[in-house]
């Protein structure tokens, strides 16, 4: 539920130091301190590689109980949307622009068991669900992600906070969970929440649908910074408005329209909506939809996408030129 | 103006607690047959059961343009579905169904506030939901216990819920405002003693060998016929936060031992009260009238319950003037007698609850209705 509207206010940075391989926690200060609920996350202004600057949101990693202080984890800028970059340049001192707690997430309290499952940095938004379930004293269990130990942030606290309540699959080690195992492990009246990257979250997405599982219990969000390839630069064209910009790797294709002064549709800005929606009249390369708003049979056949957050790639060390889509737009 | 939490003044418009356990209805209001529109601490909810009897407490607003649930359908077993566009959600305010498209967007929902069926009620929490604790619901268990019969009414009271609050913490009212059928001037004339701890506040006051006014004569001699004589009148008052008083009364034939205890002698009745604000100027107050002898008698049951009609009648007039009273002269202050001193440790509890959420005590005090 998103129960309130975004305040802006001022954040300095405390503190930031490596919580993993690849992964930076950073600790900021808020002007105007509000408890954080698990779940919420907080939208950030960044500061783009061209110098414009965009708002991202993410998770909260932890916070104190007044909310004087609060976390965010931040992963190496990989498959992002080019705020990373700016949050992992921060250092103790810096001020930035954060909105308070928001929540798109909540941890609905009182279901009768839990199912809690993180992929990597997305332990950021779980951590939180864990704690308070083990303080509410829930039936819950807690499986965590992870290509290698040192990979995986805060994992030494979670083993010793959860105990057997933990249950980490380590790639390295073990070689790739098997979704479908965990699918049947969840049971019947569980709810599941998941964060992590978008092919993980996707699998347990179809199994869970195939399998017959009540879907509002599987419980997730999206901010539709997570795809199926690395983002990299595609061409796109509105041929009625005699329009061709190239879409950098660190902005999404609406963002790149917008820029050239095309007149969009949008609100969530995250593939939930599917105000976005444009028509693709031709294709070069491949669509890597990022939404949550189409099914598997209206994503298939790339007859058109949410431009918000979905993209276009070409084979590996292709040219822009070799990842182009034309599109209608309303 | 506005006054300040910190400023010397009592508050004349006390806001409410969210973490907080609140009536929301009479358990036969909410139902698996429609959907009850209802207000609570300021956050208008739609109230239904499941097919299973499970009540279930809605933000009254669809998540995707706001229009009030309430005014849509109950389908299948726990969904609701919005009367505008459709959508529907389950009971734990999910979104199950959206019109024209084949997914459902995993941020489509509505909060769904932790409900619990207790003594005759539907208790609502409407504030940080992983510390709603039923443990933590006020003691009213006199409305489901086989050792006390009676019954009540809800009084919807054009007031800030703290005068309700005040004026049941202070029974001196009684002689002014009820002399016709409980007051009587000993009320004002004995002594009483107070005592509080973090979540509750006790006044008990008895006032002994005295006549009885015509509500307990009555009751006397339903329980002894022809009863006459003097009795010892009792009223503990028993305040459990955030707003539940359950008052402790009765009289017995005088000198018979019911100060210190054997009550055998008298009748006893305990009169409910759990006000539950709605807005910052008005409030549900939901009150019963609870008696542990003759509990066969249906004509009891209903001759209480009016004659407390008409009790709580006079102060439904009284509170309705009091806030038009407080409106109409936004430039004066609140002072306070001694016989306030039940009611001002009820303001300090609610007003440390406050604080802890990080609020003030005070509502903005503009002079004019909110609503």
């Amino acid at each position: 539920m998103t129960d309130k509207q975004a305040r802006w206010q001022n954040a300095t940075v405390v503190e930031c130091f490596d919580v993993a391989e690849g992964v930076k926690r950073i600790v900021v200060a808020p002007e105007h301190p509000q408890p954080a609920r698990p779940g919420e996350h907080l939208d950030v202004l960044v500061t783009l590689s061209d110098g414009r600057t965009d708002e991202r949101s993410y998770s909260i990693a932890g916070a104190s109980p007044s909310g004087d202080r609060l976390a965010v984890s931040v992963s190496k800028p990989h498959a992002s949307r080019g705020g990373s970059a700016f949050m992992r340049s921060l250092s103790p001192g810096d001020t930035l622009r954060i909105t308070q707690p928001l929540q798109d997430f909540p941890l609905r309290v009182g279901a009768p068991s839990y199912v809690l499952l993180a992929g990597g940095v997305g332990i950021t938004a779980i951590r939180g669900m864990a704690s308070t379930l083990k303080r509410l004293g829930a039936d819950y269990v807690l499986h965590y992600v992870g290509a290698t130990r040192d990979r995986m942030a805060y994992l030494p606290q979670l083993e010793e906070r959860h105990g057997d309540r933990l249950i980490s699959h380590v790639t390295s080690e073990h070689g790739r969970m098997s979704v479908a195992q965990l699918v049947a492990t969840v049971p019947a009246n569980a709810e599941l929440y998941m964060c992590g990257p978008i092919r993980l979250m996707e699998e347990i997405r179809r199994t869970w649908e195939r399998e017959g599982r009540d879907i509002t219990a599987l419980r997730y969000e999206t901010f539709g910074n997570s795809g199926w390839f690395e983002p990299t630069p595609f061409e796109v064209t509105i041929p009625r408005l005699g329009v061709t910009v190239t879409v950098g790797e660190g902005e999404s294709m609406l963002e790149a329209l917008e820029n050239a002064g095309v007149d969009m549709m949008y609100d969530c800005r995250r593939g939930e909506c599917g105000l976005c929606e444009v028509k693709i009249l031709g294709l070069e390369g491949t669509v890597d939809h990022r939404d949550v708003f189409y099914s598997e049979r209206q994503k298939s056949p790339n007859t058109k996408m949410c431009c918000c957050v979905s993209r276009v790639t070409g084979e590996p060390g292709h040219s822009v030129g070799q990842a182009k889509v034309i599109i209608e737009v309303t | 103006m506005t006054v300040e939490a910190s400023s010397t003044h009592t508050a004349k418009l006390l806001t409410y607690p969210m973490n907080a356990w609140y009536v929301a209805a009479w358990d036969y209001e909410v139902t698996a047959k429609g959907i009850l529109a209802r207000t609570v601490a300021g956050r208008p909810l739609a109230l239904y059961r499941t097919g299973d009897g499970r009540p279930v407490a809605l933000a009254d607003a669809c998540w995707h343009r706001l229009a009030p649930l309430s005014q849509g359908k109950l389908i299948g077993n726990e969904e609701i579905q919005c009367p505008y566009h459709g959508l529907r959600y389950n009971s734990a305010g999910r979104c199950t169904g959206m019109p024209a498209q084949e997914t459902i967007n995993p941020s489509a929902t509505v909060a769904s506030f932790p409900v619990v069926d207790r003594y005759r009620y539907v208790w609502v929490w409407l504030g940080e939901p992983t510390l709603a604790n039923p443990d933590d619901i006020p003691d009213m268990h006199q409305m489901s216990s086989d050792e006390w019969a009676g019954d009540g009414e809800t009084i919807y009271a054009p007031c800030n819920y703290q005068l309700v609050l005040d004026n049941l913490m202070d029974l001196t009212h009684e002689e002014f405002v009820h002399s016709s059928s409980i007051g009587q001037e000993e009320l004002s004339q004995s002594e009483f003693n107070v005592t509080h701890d973090e979540k509750s506040v006790t006044v008990t006051r008895w006032m002994k060998n005295i006549n009885p006014p015509p509500f307990w004569l009555k009751n006397m001699r339903d329980k002894f016929p022809g009863f006459e004589g003097k009795v010892d009148r009792w009223q503990i008052i028993h305040y459990y936060y955030p707003s539940t008083i359950c008052i402790d009364v009765g009289v017995a034939k005088a000198g018979t031992g019911a100060p210190e205890g054997d009550r055998s002698q008298g009748v006893n009745g305990y009169v409910m009260n759990t006000i539950s604000p709605e807005r910052d100027r008005s409030c549900h107050y939901y009150w019963a009238f609870m008696r542990n002898y003759r509990l066969d008698s249906q004509l009891i049951t209903t001759q209480l319950r009016n004659g407390v009609h008409g009790v709580f009648g006079e102060d439904e007039v009284m509170l309705k003037a009091q806030q038009e009273a407080i409106d109409a002269n936004p430039d004066y202050e609140f002072y306070s007698l001694n016989i306030d001193a039940g009611g001002m440790w009820v303001r300090r509890i609610l007003e440390r609850a406050l604080a802890a959420e990080g609020r003030g005590a005070a509502s903005p005090a503009t002079g004019k209705p909110a609503s």
